[in-house]
């Protein structure tokens, strides 16, 4: 088992206090916290190697591109992809979708075809398709949802033809926590010759991921909700699927060769190789270096064990919620086996920003809200949820607390 | 000459259905700002002393000892910010 009393010792940030109360970080599906191993490799970097990266001469701006690199291959290893060509970093999640929607689906997507995403996606695996759709004029099937907020795998097997381009799914959904079978519907989306894109921003953090074994076409996620910082993200993509689609963004980094043709009065241009060709402009440096390093931390823990301790500590918060509060609503399936760490709740009578609020106070912090989950929020007839959601560093002591905050707020 | 400014910290509007304001309030201000608004209000209900839902003229509102505070129902800023400054000037 992970011990997350040595694990806390890590995260300077959990020794504050907001209100005189201890703080007690129950909202990690949003953002996690950082150690100081991710901290101080920063730091390093930033005063010890910092420059910019590729095609310069001097000793530092070799420095930096090799670690830029070397945080491509960690990556890539830690999703088992078959190296950095497949590693595109981005800012994050949301630039991933998009560098899809826009690189892939602006010229691949016509009249005739159709994009299948769930409802229970976050808005960023939806608004890129909504706007793509209404550029190119394809049609969008949304999946329907069950009661208790799992994927309606029927309904999916329904809108599935052979119409359908590309499957936009998240592996775990960042409001119920409930972990999406990806493999089948991988499988399901490439008998129709359709790809799929997962979105990995609340798994990747939290399980082991095989890109592989799931055969996504695409994955995206983000370094800030695995102990990196902000500001970096990758998009995982197959090789040949990459090498066949156009840049994104233009700039510097992204192009091997531009001249001028004085006879066309233009230029001629070469992309750059994989996985440059995607990350236009000088990259993010330093947070490339932060996530490495929060790879290597999460790698040093295992990948099982932040899994198991994150299904302990959701079935124990379950069971004490349960136990402790009469008014008190758990969304979704309360089934461990097909979660991962987040709880979405509320408490009769009162706003799920209530309930945040209640417990700000005494120095517990979750999230309440939509959670950029609006049309998951209007199937499952709820107006907002509150939501607490767990990582590394949490511990039972920490739920204790937080069940009788929340009995204190029922008990008027 | 204080104004708003002394005491609000910043304005958001939260998501979700209800479509509700948070004011939050500056934090070293936050002890004066409760006094202030549990005396010129009516107080309908409190929680364990941290929440209270409060009445203020046409308005209900809830106050958090934290320093924080929700609206709801109002159609614009200038509407908010007139009814924070008959709270608070």
């Amino acid at each position: 088992m992970l011990d997350p009393y040595t694990i806390r010792k890590d995260f300077p940030i959990l020794k504050r206090k907001i209100n005189n109360h201890v703080l007690t970080y129950f909202d990690n599906a949003a953002t996690s916290q950082k150690p100081i191993q991710v901290i101080g490799a920063m730091r390093d970097y930033y005063e010890h190697h910092n420059a910019n990266v590729h095609r310069a001469v001097h000793t530092l701006s070799q420095e930096a591109s090799e670690l830029y690199e070397e945080s491509h291959r960690e990556v890539s290893k830690f999703i088992n992809a078959n190296g950095i060509e497949e590693v595109v970093f981005v800012r994050g999640t949301t630039e991933a979708i998009n560098l899809v929607a826009y690189a892939w689906g602006l010229r691949a997507l016509n009249k005739d075809d159709e994009v299948i995403v769930s409802l229970m996606e976050h808005h960023s695996n939806i608004i890129p398709w909504e706007i793509m759709s209404r550029l190119r004029g394809f049609r969008i099937r949304y999946v329907e949802v069950n009661a208790d907020g799992t994927l309606n795998y029927k309904c999916f097997e329904e809108l599935i033809s052979k119409k359908t381009r590309i499957v936009c799914l998240s592996h775990v959904s960042n409001v119920t926590g409930i972990v999406n079978d990806v493999k089948r519907v991988s499988r399901l989306a490439h008998e129709h010759d359709a790809l799929i894109l997962v979105d990995g921003a609340q798994s990747v953090p939290h399980m082991q991921v095989d890109v592989k074994d799931l055969d996504a076409d695409f994955m995206a996620f983000s370094g800030h909700k695995m102990l990196g910082p902000t500001g970096i993200g990758v998009l995982y993509g197959k090789k040949e699927i990459l090498e066949k689609m156009e840049p994104f963004q233009g700039g510097g980094e992204m192009i091997r060769e531009v001249s001028f043709d004085s006879r066309r009065k233009r230029c001629s241009i070469t992309w750059n190789v994989l996985p440059w060709k995607f990350e236009a402009g000088t990259p993010n440096v330093g947070g490339a270096v932060g996530l490495m390093r929060a790879v290597e931390y999460l790698k040093d823990i295992g990948m099982i064990k932040v899994k198991s301790h994150e299904q302990m500590l959701t079935k124990y918060a379950l069971n004490r919620m349960g136990d402790c509060c009469r008014s008190l609503e758990v969304y979704g399936t309360k089934d461990t086996s097909l979660k991962c760490g987040i709880i979405p709740f509320g408490l009769a009578g009162l706003s799920s920003h209530d309930i945040a609020l209640y417990l700000d106070y005494y120095g517990i912090m979750i999230r309440s809200g939509f959670h950029c989950a609006q049309p998951l929020h209007e199937l499952l007839k709820l107006n907002s949820s509150a939501r607490a959601s767990f990582y590394v560093y949490n511990t039972r002591e920490e739920i204790d607390r937080f069940v009788e905050v929340l009995r204190e707020l029922e008990e008027p | 000459m204080v104004s708003l400014d002394d005491y609000v910290a910043r304005v958001e509007g939260t998501c979700g259905k209800e479509k509700d304001v948070i004011v939050f309030f500056r934090y070293e201000k936050k002890d004066e700002v409760v006094k202030k608004i549990l005396e010129r209000s009516v107080l309908k209900k409190s929680i364990a002393g941290i929440i209270f839902e409060l009445a203020f003229k046409d308005h209900s509102f809830r106050l958090y000892s934290s320093g924080k505070s929700i609206f709801r129902g109002f159609e614009n800023k200038e509407e908010l910010n007139s009814l924070l400054s008959q709270l608070l000037l």
